[in-house]
C-alpha cells in the first residue's frame, strides 16, 4: 500500500501551494499578535494552547495512512468559535486564532520529532488553514459579534454550519495533496477523503462546538470533559488501525506459502499487489476497493495450494484457460471460508475470465479488480524479477496485443504508466 | 426463550408493584411542574438511543447510552420529570416479550425514583445560572444510587430466572458495565448544562451534539471490534488451508493454538501474552511448506539430507512471517518449538531455561496433538495415555512444568481431539492417496523421533 506513495514525487504542486500558503498565514499571524497590544485574553488562549499542544502529541494515523490530530483540531475549533467564557465575552480575533494554533502545534510537534517521528508537514499545513478558514469565517465577518446576544440554539446553529464548510475545505485541501502525490484523479480522492473524514470529522467538528458552547457556563472545565469522548475513539482508531496493518502483514506472510511450496517465483504475489495497487489509485479506486484488491492480488495463486504438482514457474499465464479458471475458483473458496473476505473471494475467482469473449459483447460483469490482477499477473509471469528494459517492454506489448479480449484495455494503459513511472522506462 | 420460572414472575410482579405507586405519585406531582416538550424530547433521545444500542452487540457500552438522557432529565426536568421518563422504556423498539417490558421500565422507575430521592436530599435542583460547581456533587451520588439501583434489581431478575448467584452477576456484568455506565451518566449532565434555558440554552438540539461524539466513539470501537474478528477468522482459515499440503496436519494448528492457551491460562500467564502464544501455536507449523512435499509424506527411513530439510522448517516459518509486528514473543516459539530441554533438539540445540517458555508450551501441546490424532500408520491414542508419555518424556525432552500444567487443565476442560477440520479444500482427485504398511515419519510424535534418532546433533 505504502509502494505507490513512497516511490520519488513529481508534480507535487499543490502540496507546496499549501505548505506555502499556512506558512505565510502563519508568519502573518504571529506578527501581528505579538505586536504590542495584539494579544487579548493571555489566560485563555494560554488554555486552549496547552490543550492543543496535548492533541498535537497525542496525534493518530487514521487508516489508509492518514495523519490526524483529533483533539487538536477540535481544541483550535473551539478556540475559533469561542462567543464567551466563564460568562465573559471573549474579543480574540481570527489572527490570534491561527497564532495561538500555530505555536501550539509546534510545541505539541516538538517531542514527535526528538523522538525521530517527524509528522507530514502538508497535513499539519491543511489543518492550520481549515481552522484559519474556520477563524476567518467566524471572527472576521462579525458573525460572532452578530450570534453574542442571540439564543444558545442560534449560537449553536452558526457554529455546526462554520464547522461543517470547515470539513468541506479540509477535505479539498486534503484531495488536492493527496491527488498531486498518489496520481489519483481528484475526484476519486476527494470522495475518498470525505468518507474517511466523515465519521471522526463530525466527532470533531460537534466536540469543537460543543466546547466553545459549554466554555460559557463551565469556563475551561469544558476542555478535558468533553474531550473525553474523542480520547475514546483515538484509542479505538489506534488499535483499529494496528489490528489493520497487522492483518496486511499477516496476508502478505501467507501470501508467500506458494512459494516456498514451490507453486509460485519468489516475490510475484508482492509484485503483483504492488502494481495491482498502484494501477487501481490510478484508475480512481476507492479505499475499501484498494484494500480488497491487495487482499486478492496477495492471495491469487492461493488456489495453486491445492494441485499436486506446481506449475513450471507458477506461471498460471500458460497453463490452459479452463485450469486456470478452476484454479481460482478454489483459490477463491478457500477465501470464502473466512467468512469475511466475500468481495475478495469474487476478485479471485473471477481474475481468470477475460475481458471480453470473442464474438460476444463486452462482459462488464468482472470486477475492475479482477481484471487489474489478471494483466498484472499476466505481466509478472512474463517478466518476474527482471529488470531489463527489453523485457518490461516486450511483456507490456503482448498484453497490449491480447488487448482487446484478454485484457481491459484501460486496464493495461494504466499499468502501462505506472510502470514507466516506477521504472523511469 | 423459555418460559420464566415461577420465582423469576414473582419477582417482576412484586418490582412493578412498587413501580406503580410511585409512577402515580410522579404523574399527578409532575402534571404540573414538567415541561413537557423537553420531556417529549428527551423520551425520544431514550429510545433512540436505546434503540441504537440493541443493535449492535450487547455489551456494556451500549446498554448505557441510555443513561445520558436518564440522567439529564434530573437536573433538566426534576425527579418527578426523570420518573416519568422512565416510562418511556416501554416503548422501546426492539419488541420484548410484554414480561421483560414491564421489567424493564418498572426497575428504570424505581432507579430513577431513588436517584431521584438522593439528588434533592443532597440538594440538587435543576440548573440555574450559578449552579454549576454545587451541581456536581449531588448529581454524582445520584447518578450512584441510579447504578446501584438499577444493578440490583437486574442482578436479582438474572438470579431468579437462570438460578446464577447475585454474587456472581454482581461481580460479572456489572463490574464491567459500571464504568460506562457511570461515564455516559456524566454527560447527562453535560447535556442539561447546554440544554437548559439557563445554561447554554441551545435547547434540545444540544443532544444531537452531544450524543455525535459518544456515538463517533462507540462505532470506531466497534470498527475496531469487527476488524479483530475478522481478522481472527482469516487467520484461521488461512492456516486451515495451508494445512491441506499435509494430510496428517488438518486441525492440527488450531487444535496446538487451544492446547497452548490451556497450558498458559493454567501456569498464570498474562493475558496479552496469551492472545500472542495462540498465534504462535496457529503458526508454529507454517514452515512446514517450504519442506518438500514428498519429505513430509515418505515412508520409512530419512535421510540425513532430509532430516536436514525437516528441521528447517521453524527456521524456515520464523522467515515467512518476520514481518508481521504484533507478533512479537510469538517468532521466539514458532523459531524453537522443537527444541528439547537435554539440548537434542533442533534448530539450535538450546538447553533447558534457554528454550523460550513460549516454545516450551508450544512443544507440549504439539506433541500431545499429535499422538492424539489418527494417523495412516496408527490410531489416535487417547488423552491419558499420551499424557502418560509426555510425563515419560518430561524432564528430558518436555518441560516438567508444562506438562503439568496441561495435565491439571485437562482436568478441568474437555479435550475436543481431532475436531472435524474447518472446511477441505483439496479436491478428492488431488489427494495423495496414503501411505500404508510401514511407519512414516510424524516430526511431532515423540515415539515416531524416537524410532528416527537423528544421526548428530547440531552443535549449540
Amino acid at each position: 500500500m505504502t509502494a505507490a506513495r513512497t516511490r520519488p514525487d513529481r508534480g507535487v504542486s499543490s502540496q507546496v501551494v499549501v505548505i506555502a500558503a499556512a506558512m505565510v498565514l502563519a508568519l502573518g499571524a504571529v506578527i501581528v499578535t505579538a505586536s504590542p497590544g495584539g494579544l487579548v485574553e493571555p489566560w485563555i488562549a494560554l488554555a486552549f494552547a496547552a490543550f492543543i499542544a496535548l492533541g498535537e502529541l497525542a496525534r493518530i494515523t487514521l487508516p489508509g495512512g492518514r495523519d490526524a490530530a483529533p483533539i487538536a483540531t477540535a481544541g483550535a475549533l473551539a478556540y475559533a468559535l469561542l462567543v464567551t467564557f466563564d460568562q465573559g465575552t471573549v474579543g480574540h480575533g481570527a489572527l490570534q486564532v491561527v497564532a495561538v494554533v500555530v505555536l501550539a502545534m509546534i510545541i505539541g510537534v516538538f517531542p514527535h520529532v526528538v523522538a525521530g517521528r517527524a509528522p507530514t508537514v502538508d497535513s499539519m499545513a491543511r489543518r492550520l488553514l481549515a481552522v484559519g478558514f474556520a477563524a476567518a469565517l467566524f471572527r472576521g465577518t462579525g458573525l460572532d459579534a452578530l450570534v453574542h446576544d442571540q439564543e444558545g440554539f442560534v449560537q449553536a446553529l452558526a457554529m455546526v454550519g462554520i464547522v461543517a464548510a470547515t470539513g468541506a475545505v479540509d477535505a479539498v485541501l486534503a484531495a488536492a495533496v493527496r491527488a498531486g502525490a498518489d496520481r489519483a484523479p481528484f475526484v476519486a480522492v476527494l470522495r475518498n477523503e470525505s468518507r474517511a473524514q466523515v465519521g471522526i470529522g463530525s466527532a470533531i467538528g460537534a466536540t469543537g462546538a460543543l466546547i466553545a458552547l459549554a466554555a460559557s457556563i463551565m469556563g475551561s472545565w469544558a476542555l478535558p470533559v468533553f474531550v473525553i469522548p474523542l480520547l475514546l475513539t483515538q484509542f479505538s482508531f489506534r488499535r483499529y488501525a494496528a489490528i489493520r496493518s497487522t492483518s496486511l502483514q499477516t496476508i502478505r506472510a501467507l501470501s508467500r506459502v506458494t512459494e516456498l511450496g514451490g507453486y509460485t517465483e519468489t516475490g510475484h504475489s508482492r509484485r503483483v499487489s504492488e502494481l495491482a495497487v498502484a494501477v487501481g489509485r490510478e484508475l480512481g479506486m476507492s479505499d475499501a476497493d484498494l484494500l480488497d484488491l491487495e487482499y486478492a492480488a496477495l492471495m491469487h495463486d492461493i488456489g495453486q495450494l491445492s494441485l499436486t504438482e506446481p506449475i513450471p514457474g507458477g506461471a498460471t499465464v500458460v497453463a490452459a484457460p479452463a485450469e486456470q479458471r478452476r484454479i481460482a475458483g478454489l483459490g477463491a473458496d478457500v477465501i470464502r471460508q473466512t467468512g469475511v473476505l466475500d468481495g475478495v473471494a469474487t476478485i479471485v475467482e473471477r481474475q481468470a475470465e477475460p475481458y471480453r469473449r470473442a464474438h460476444e459483447g463486452m462482459d462488464l460483469d468482472v470486477p475492475l479488480a479482477s481484471r487489474i490482477i489478471k494483466a498484472v499477473n499476466a505481466y509478472d509471469d512474463l517478466v518476474g524479477e527482471s529488470a531489463e528494459t527489453a523485457r518490461r517492454l516486450d511483456a507490456l506489448e503482448r498484453l497490449r496485443l491480447g488487448m482487446a479480449y484478454e485484457y481491459d484495455p484501460r486496464v493495461v494503459d494504466s499499468m502501462a504508466k505506472a510502470i514507466e513511472r516506477s521504472s523511469g522506462l | 426463550m423459555d418460559p420464566l420460572p415461577l420465582k423469576a414472575r414473582l419477582y417482576v410482579v412484586a418490582v412493578a408493584m412498587s413501580a406503580l405507586p410511585l409512577l402515580c405519585l410522579a404523574l399527578i406531582n409532575g402534571a404540573t411542574s414538567v415541561d413537557v416538550i423537553d420531556l417529549l424530547f428527551l423520551a425520544a433521545l431514550y429510545i433512540i438511543s436505546d434503540s441504537i444500542g440493541s443493535k449492535g452487540s450487547r455489551d456494556a457500552v451500549t446498554i448505557a447510552l441510555g443513561s445520558v438522557s436518564a440522567m439529564a432529565a434530573l437536573p433538566l426536568l426534576g425527579g418527578w420529570g426523570a420518573i416519568i421518563l422512565a416510562c418511556s422504556t416501554a416503548f422501546a423498539t426492539d419488541s420484548p416479550p410484554l414480561i421483560k417490558r414491564v421489567f424493564n421500565t418498572s426497575q428504570l422507575v424505581l432507579a430513577a425514583g431513588a436517584s431521584a430521592l438522593c439528588f434533592v436530599l443532597m440538594g440538587g435542583s435543576e440548573i440555574t445560572e450559578d449552579s454549576f460547581p454545587q451541581i456536581i456533587l449531588p448529581f454524582l451520588l445520584a447518578l450512584t444510587v441510579h447504578c446501584l439501583v438499577n444493578g440490583a434489581l437486574v442482578a436479582g431478575i438474572v438470579h431468579f430466572a437462570q438460578g446464577v448467584p447475585v454474587r456472581t452477576v454482581w461481580h460479572g456484568t456489572m463490574a464491567k458495565s459500571v464504568s460506562g455506565y457511570v461515564g455516559y451518566g456524566l454527560f447527562g449532565l453535560l447535556l442539561a448544562v447546554l440544554w437548559a434555558p439557563a445554561g447554554a440554552d441551545v435547547g434540545p438540539a444540544a443532544a444531537v451534539l452531544v450524543l455525535l461524539p459518544l456515538f463517533v466513539a462507540r462505532w470506531a470501537y466497534a470498527q475496531y471490534a469487527e476488524e479483530q474478528r475478522a481478522y481472527d477468522r482469516t487467520v484461521r482459515t488461512l492456516i486451515a488451508a495451508v494445512e491441506t499440503k499435509d494430510l496428517y496436519t488438518r486441525g492440527h494448528s488450531e487444535r496446538v493454538a487451544a492446547a497452548s492457551v490451556l497450558i498458559a491460562r493454567a501456569i498464570g500467564m498474562r493475558e496479552d501474552r496469551v492472545a500472542s502464544l495462540r498465534y504462535a501455536g496457529m503458526l508454529h507449523d507454517v514452515g512446514k511448506l517450504g519442506v518438500p512435499t514428498r519429505v513430509l509424506q515418505k515412508t520409512g527411513q530419512l535421510t540425513e539430507e532430509e532430516f536436514a530439510a525437516i528441521k528447517l522448517h521453524p527456521v524456515r516459518g520464523l522467515e515467512m512471517i518476520r514481518e508481521i509486528e504484533f507478533l512479537g514473543e510469538a517468532f521466539a516459539g514458532i523459531m524453537h518449538h522443537h527444541e528439547r530441554l537435554d539440548g537434542r533438539g533442533y534448530p539450535m540445540g538450546l538447553r533447558g531455561a534457554e528454550i523460550p517458555e513460549f516454545a516450551r508450551a508450544i512443544a507440549v501441546a504439539d506433541a500431545f496433538d499429535s499422538m492424539t490424532t489418527t494417523r495412516s500408520y496408527r490410531g489416535a491414542r487417547t488423552p491419558e495415555d499420551a499424557l502418560v508419555e509426555l510425563r515419560r518424556c518430561a524432564g528430558s525432552q518436555f518441560d516438567t512444568v508444562m506438562v503439568e500444567a496441561l495435565v491439571s487443565a485437562l482436568d478441568e476442560h474437555q479435550w475436543q481431539s481431532e475436531t472435524t477440520p474447518l472446511f477441505d479444500v483439496t479436491a478428492e482427485d488431488d489427494v495423495v492417496p496414503a501411505p500404508s504398511g510401514s511407519p512414516v515419519f510424524d516430526h511431532d510424535d515423540p515415539r515416531s523421533v524416537a524410532a528416527h534418532p537423528p544421526s548428530k546433533n547440531p552443535a549449540p
